[in-house]
C-alpha cells in the first residue's frame, strides 16, 4: 500500500472498523473477564493492588491506634503480630511490586507504540494469580490465621509448628504463587521492551521509562528466584521436617536471612525504580523540554540494579558474621549513594533548565523526592555498621524504610496517578482536592514517621505490641498515630477524587502537552492501542516529528489495517529496532484464569495438607498449560504480509527472533537463579560445618550421580540432534531422536533418585541429606518437564503443527534442554563428585 | 600504535552485553570478595596479612573493568553526526551505549575500590 492511498478517507474509514471489529473486547458478564488486552487487564491489575494497599492501610491504623498510648489494649499481642506481619507483606508483595507491574502493562505498549504486549493471556494469567494469591493472604486475618512472624519470617520462630501456625504456610505458599506472577510479568515486559518497540526507535531513542522497566524486570529475574528457592526449603522443613534452619540437626537459620535478603534488599529497588521511572517521563513534560542526562540516567538505573545485589547483608549486621562481610556490604550500600544521587540531580537540573509549569503531578513528585531524600540519608546512616548496631530493629529503622518507600513509591505513584489517569480514563482528575491531598499526605508522612527516628534513638523496639508510660515515649507515639490518620484523611480524599470521575466530562487529547508516545491515547479510548505504528526518529515525537499525530491517526505509517482479521503488532530488532515480523496476538480467552486458579489449587491445597487434591491440581494445571501452548506458533495461512511502505514482513519467526524463544530464555534464566539459590545452600552449609557431609554419614556415591549424569547428557544431545535433522528436512529421523531424548531423561529420573536412596539418605535427620534430597528432586523434576517438552516437540511434529521451516517448538525445547544440561552437570558434579574432593 | 589500536576498538560490535561488562566485573569481584573472605574465616578460622590472592582477583577485575572503560572512551568519540548525538542514527546508538558504558566503567571502579578498601584496613576473622 502507497502514501497515497491512505488519502481516501473511505480507506482509512473501512480499516478502523476492521481494526475496532478485530480489537473488540469480549461482552457479556461472565465473558467480559475472558478478555486479555492491555487495556483491560492493566486497569484490573492496578485496581486490585490500589485496593489491596487500601486494605494494608487500615491495618496500619490498628497498629497506630494501638500504639496511640502506652499499655493500650485494643488489641491482643497475638492479633499485633498479625497486623504487623499482613501490613508489611501486602505492602510489599501485593501493592509494590503488582503496582509497577500493572502499571506497566498500561503504560508500556502505548510508550512502545505497540497494540499490546507480546504475551496478553500471560498478562492475563499474572493478573488472575495475584488476585488469587492476594485474597488468600489477606483473607486469612478474617479467620484469625494470618501469618504473624514479620514479613521477613526468620526462623526458627516461623519453621517451628509449634510456635507459628498455618499462618507461615499462608505466607509461603500464598506468596511463592504471586512470585510465579511477578516472573511472568518479567518475561512479559523484558520481551516487550526488547522486541516490540516500534520501527526507529532505536535504544538511545527509548523513553526512560521502557529503560526502567527492562532493567527492573531484569532485577525481578536474579531477585525473587533465591526467595522462591528459600520457600521451597522453608516448606520442606515445616512440612517433611527436613532441618535445613535447625541448628540442632545441622540447619543454620541464617541460610534463610540469606535467601530473604538477597531477595529483600534488590525488592527495595525493584519497587523503587519504576516509581522513579515515572518521573522521568513527567518531568520533562512539566519542564517543557527534553531530560537533561539521559545516559546518566541509564547509568542510574543499570548502576543501581548491579549495586543493589550487593547490600543484602546490611539487613544482617547484628548476626555475628565476620566483620570483613559486614564491611563488603557496607560498602557496597554506601556506593549505591552515587548512581541514586545522579538520577535525582538529572531531574533538578531538568527542572531548572526548563520552563516548569508547576502541575499537581509534579507537585506530588517534588514533595516526594523531598520525602525520599530524607529516607535516604538515614539510610547512609544505617549502612554504616556501628551505627545499625545501635539502630537495629528499633523504630529508627522503621522510620527510615517509611520514608524511603512513601518518597519512593507511595507517592511518586500518587504522581503517577494525577499524571496518567487522562491517558487511561480520558478525564481529568481534580487539582483542588489533588493539591489538599498533597499538604495532607505529606504533613502526614512527616508527623508519622519523623517522630519515630526519635523513639528508635530512645529505644523503642520495633513490633512490640505495646510500651510502659515510664519509657516516656507516649508523646512520640501519639504523634506518629495523628501522622498516620492524617496520611489515610490524605488518601481518602485521592480515593473520594477518583470515585468521581465517571461523571467528570472527558478532558482534551494528550492535556499536559507531552512529547512522548504514549499520549497518542484519545480519550474517547479505541481498543488498538495505536492506529498505526509510527516510525520514530526522535525520544519525543509528538514535540519533534512534524505531523507525527496527524500521521499515525490517519495511518501513515504501519500496520494500518487488520485485512485477515487478527490482532497483530510489529516485532522489531533488539538494537536498532528494525521491523523483523508482524505477531499476531491470542483474541479473549478464559484459558489463563483457568490456569491460574488450577495452579493456585496447589499451592492453597498444599497449605491445608491436602496433597492428593493438591497433585490433582498440579496435573489440572499442566494440561491447561499444554491446551494453552497447543495453541500458539501456528503455521501462518501465508509466508510474509505487507506493512505498508513496500515492506513485507514474515508471519512466523523461530530461535531469537521470536518471542517466544526469548520468553523461554528468560523463564529459564530465573528457573537458573533459583537452582543456585539451591546450590548456594548445599555450599553455605559445606562452609559452616567442619566437614560436610558429616562424619558418619556417606553421600550418594559417584555411581548413581554419573549414570543420571550421562542419560541427561544424553537427552539433550538427542534433542539437540533432533533439532538440527529437522531443520534439514529428515523429519522422522528427528521424530526418533526426539522420542529417543525422551527415554534419555526418563531413565535419567530412576537413575538420579537411586543415589540417595540406595544410600539410605533420611532427610529428616540432618541438613546434608535434606539438602541432597532438595537438588536431586529439583534435577529429576525438571528432567521431568524436559521429557514433556521432547514429547511435545514430537507431538506437534506429528500433527503437522510443526515443519522444517517452522521449528519453533523444537528450538525452544533445545533451549530448555541447555539450561538442564547446566543444571545437570552442577548437580550430580556438587553431589557426587564434590564430596570426593572436599 | 595507540591510534591503530582506536581503529581497532571502534570497529568492535556495541550492544546490551558490553554494556553491563563493567558492572558485571564489579559482581564478580564482588562474590569473590565475599566468598573469598566467608570461606577463609569459616574453613581456617584466621586472616592472613598478605592476601595475594585477593589484590590478584582486585586486579584483575580493574583492568577489564578500565579496558571495557577505555574502549567505550574511544567508541563515544566516534566521529558521526552533529550534537547533541540523540538521533536516531547508528553513530548516535553507538555514542548512547559507548558513554552508558563508560559511565558505567567509572561507577564500577568505584564500587571496586570500595569493596577492597576493607581489605587494607581491618586484619582478622572476628
Amino acid at each position: 500500500m502507497s502514501l497515497h492511498a491512505q488519502d481516501d478517507p473511505e480507506l482509512r474509514r473501512a480499516q478502523e472498523e476492521r481494526l475496532r471489529t478485530v480489537w473488540a473486547p469480549p461482552k457479556g458478564w461472565l465473558r467480559r473477564w475472558s478478555d486479555t488486552n492491555n487495556n483491560a487487564v492493566g486497569p484490573w491489575y492496578t485496581s486490585t493492588a490500589f485496593v489491596f494497599m487500601l486494605f494494608a492501610g487500615v491495618l496500619a491504623l490498628i497498629i497506630r491506634a494501638q500504639l496511640a498510648v502506652p499499655e493500650n489494649d485494643l488489641v491482643s499481642a497475638n492479633t499485633f503480630n498479625q497486623l504487623f506481619t499482613l501490613h508489611g507483606s501486602a505492602m510489599m508483595f501485593l501493592f509494590a511490586v503488582p503496582m509497577f507491574e500493572a502499571v506497566s502493562i498500561i503504560l508500556l505498549p502505548q510508550l512502545l507504540g505497540a497494540r499490546d504486549l507480546p504475551f496478553p493471556r500471560l498478562s492475563a494469567f499474572g493478573y488472575w494469580s495475584f488476585l488469587i494469591g492476594g485474597v488468600f493472604v489477606l483473607g486469612s486475618i478474617f479467620f484469625n490465621a494470618a501469618p504473624d512472624g514479620g514479613w521477613f519470617m526468620y526462623p526458627p520462630l516461623t519453621t517451628r509448628t509449634d510456635l507459628s501456625g498455618l499462618g507461615a504456610d499462608i505466607w509461603m505458599l500464598g506468596l511463592s504463587f504471586i512470585e510465579v506472577s511477578s516472573v511472568a510479568a518479567a518475561v512479559e515486559l523484558i520481551v516487550g521492551v526488547l522486541k516490540c518497540r516500534p520501527p526507529g526507535m532505536r535504544l538511545n531513542l527509548m523513553p526512560l521509562y521502557a529503560w526502567y522497566i527492562l532493567v527492573v524486570a531484569v532485577m525481578i529475574l536474579f531477585a525473587f528466584p533465591p526467595l522462591i528457592a528459600g520457600d521451597l526449603l522453608f516448606e520442606m522443613e515445616r512440612l517433611l521436617g527436613w532441618p535445613f534452619f535447625d541448628a540442632a540437626r545441622g540447619g543454620d537459620p541464617l541460610l534463610w536471612q540469606h535467601l530473604f535478603w538477597i531477595f529483600g534488599h534488590p525488592e527495595v529497588y525493584v519497587i523503587f525504580l519504576p516509581s522513579i521511572a515515572l518521573f522521568a517521563m513527567l518531568i520533562p513534560t512539566f519542564a517543557q523540554r527534553h531530560l537533561l542526562g539521559y545516559p546518566y540516567i541509564v547509568l542510574a538505573a543499570v548502576g543501581t540494579a548491579f549495586l543493589s545485589f550487593g547490600l543484602w547483608v546490611h539487613h544482617m549486621f547484628a548476626t555475628g558474621l565476620p566483620k570483613i562481610s559486614l564491611a563488603f556490604f557496607s560498602a557496597a550500600s554506601q556506593a549505591v549513594v552515587i548512581p541514586t544521587g545522579i538520577q535525582i540531580f538529572a531531574f533538578i537540573a531538568t527542572l531548572a533548565a526548563g520552563r516548569v509549569i508547576f502541575s499537581t503531578p509534579l507537585l506530588y513528585a517534588t514533595g516526594s523526592l523531598a520525602i525520599f531524600v530524607i529516607g535516604g540519608l538515614t539510610g547512609v546512616m544505617v549502612a554504616i555498621v556501628p551505627f545499625d548496631w545501635q539502630a537495629h530493629d528499633t523504630y529508627f529503622v522503621v522510620a527510615h524504610l517509611h520514608y524511603v518507600l512513601i518518597g519512593g513509591t507511595l507517592m511518586p505513584l500518587f504522581a503517577g496517578l494525577y499524571y496518567y489517569w487522562p491517558l487511561v480514563t480520558g478525564k481529568q482528575l481534580s487539582d483542588r482536592i489533588g493539591r489538599t491531598a498533597f499538604w495532607i499526605l505529606f504533613v502526614g508522612a512527616n508527623l508519622a514517621f519523623f517522630p519515630m527516628h526519635l523513639s528508635g534513638l530512645m529505644g523503642m523496639p520495633r513490633r512490640v505490641f505495646t510500651y510502659p508510660a515510664e519509657l516516656g515515649l507516649q508523646g512520640l507515639n501519639m504523634a506518629s498515630t495523628i501522622g498516620a490518620f492524617l496520611f489515610a484523611f490524605g488518601v481518602l480524599l485521592i480515593v473520594i477524587d477518583l470515585l468521581r470521575s465517571p461523571w467528570r466530562p472527558l478532558g482534551p487529547r494528550n492535556p499536559w502537552n507531552a512529547g512522548t508516545l504514549e499520549w497518542l491515547a484519545t480519550p474517547s479510548g479505541e481498543q488498538w492501542g495505536v492506529r498505526s505504528i509510527p516510525l520514530i526518529e526522535t525520544r519525543y515525537p509528538i514535540w519533534d516529528q512534524p505531523d507525527f499525530v496527524r500521521k499515525v491517526d490517519e495511518g501513515r505509517f504501519f500496520l494500518p489495517d487488520a485485512e485477515e482479521g487478527r490482532r497483530e503488532s510489529l516485532i522489531t530488532s533488539v538494537l536498532d529496532a528494525k521491523p523483523v515480523a508482524v505477531l499476531r496476538l491470542p483474541t479473549p480467552s478464559f484459558v489463563p484464569m483457568a490456569t491460574a486458579a488450577a495452579l493456585g489449587g496447589v499451592f492453597i491445597l498444599t497449605t491445608y495438607h491436602l496433597y492428593w487434591l493438591a497433585l490433582a491440581a498440579a496435573v489440572l494445571t499442566l494440561a491447561l498449560v499444554l491446551a494453552w501452548l497447543w495453541q500458539t506458533a501456528e503455521i501462518p495461512e501465508k509466508p510474509c504480509k505487507p506493512i505498508g511502505h513496500g515492506i513485507d514482513l514474515p508471519l512466523y519467526v523461530a530461535g531469537p527472533l521470536a518471542p517466544g524463544w526469548w520468553a523461554m530464555f528468560i523463564t529459564m534464566m530465573a528457573d537458573a537463579t533459583a537452582f543456585s539459590g539451591l546450590v548456594f545452600g548445599y555450599y553455605f552449609f559445606w562452609t559452616v560445618h567442619p566437614s560436610f557431609p558429616p562424619p558418619g554419614m556417606t553421600g550418594p556415591g559417584v555411581f548413581w550421580p554419573m549414570i543420571a549424569l550421562a542419560l541427561m547428557v544424553l537427552g539433550w544431545a538427542a534433542t539437540l540432534a533432533a533439532r538440527e535433522t529437522n531443520r534439514r528436512g529428515a523429519v522422522t529421523a528427528a521424530r526418533l531422536l526426539l522420542a529417543a531424548g525422551a527415554l534419555a531423561g526418563l531413565a535419567a529420573i530412576p537413575a538420579g533418585l537411586a543415589g540417595p536412596w540406595l544410600s539410605h539418605l533420611d532427610p529428616t535427620l540432618h541438613s546434608y541429606p535434606a539438602i541432597v534430597w532438595t537438588l536431586t528432586g529439583w534435577t529429576v523434576a525438571h528432567a521431568g518437564v524436559g521429557v514433556v517438552g521432547q514429547l511435545y516437540a514430537l507431538a506437534r511434529s506429528l500433527a503437522g503443527l510443526a515443519t522444517p521451516t517452522h521449528d519453533a517448538d523444537i528450538r525452544n525445547v533445545t533451549l530448555y534442554q541447555h539450561f538442564l544440561l547446566f543444571t545437570a552437570l552442577v548437580t550430580w558434579a556438587t553431589l557426587g563428585l564434590f564430596p570426593e574432593v572436599a | 600504535m595507540i591510534g591503530r589500536l582506536h581503529q581497532r576498538f571502534r570497529a568492535l560490535r556495541v550492544t546490551l552485553w558490553t554494556l553491563i561488562v563493567p558492572p558485571t566485573g564489579w559482581a564478580a569481584h564482588f562474590l569473590f570478595s565475599y566468598l573469598w573472605a566467608a570461606v577463609r574465616c569459616a574453613k581456617t578460622g584466621r586472616y592472613v596479612d598478605a592476601p595475594a590472592i585477593f589484590w590478584g582477583g582486585t586486579a584483575a577485575a580493574l583492568l577489564v573493568i578500565l579496558a571495557s572503560g577505555w574502549i567505550a572512551w574511544v567508541q563515544a568519540r566516534t566521529p558521526g553526526d552533529h550534537p547533541p548525538h540523540e538521533a536516531g542514527t547508528d553513530s548516535d546508538r553507538l555514542r548512547f551505549l559507548a558513554y552508558a558504558t563508560l559511565l558505567l566503567a567509572g561507577l564500577s571502579v568505584i564500587g571496586v575500590v570500595f569493596t577492597a578498601l576493607p581489605v587494607l584496613f581491618l586484619r582478622d576473622c572476628r
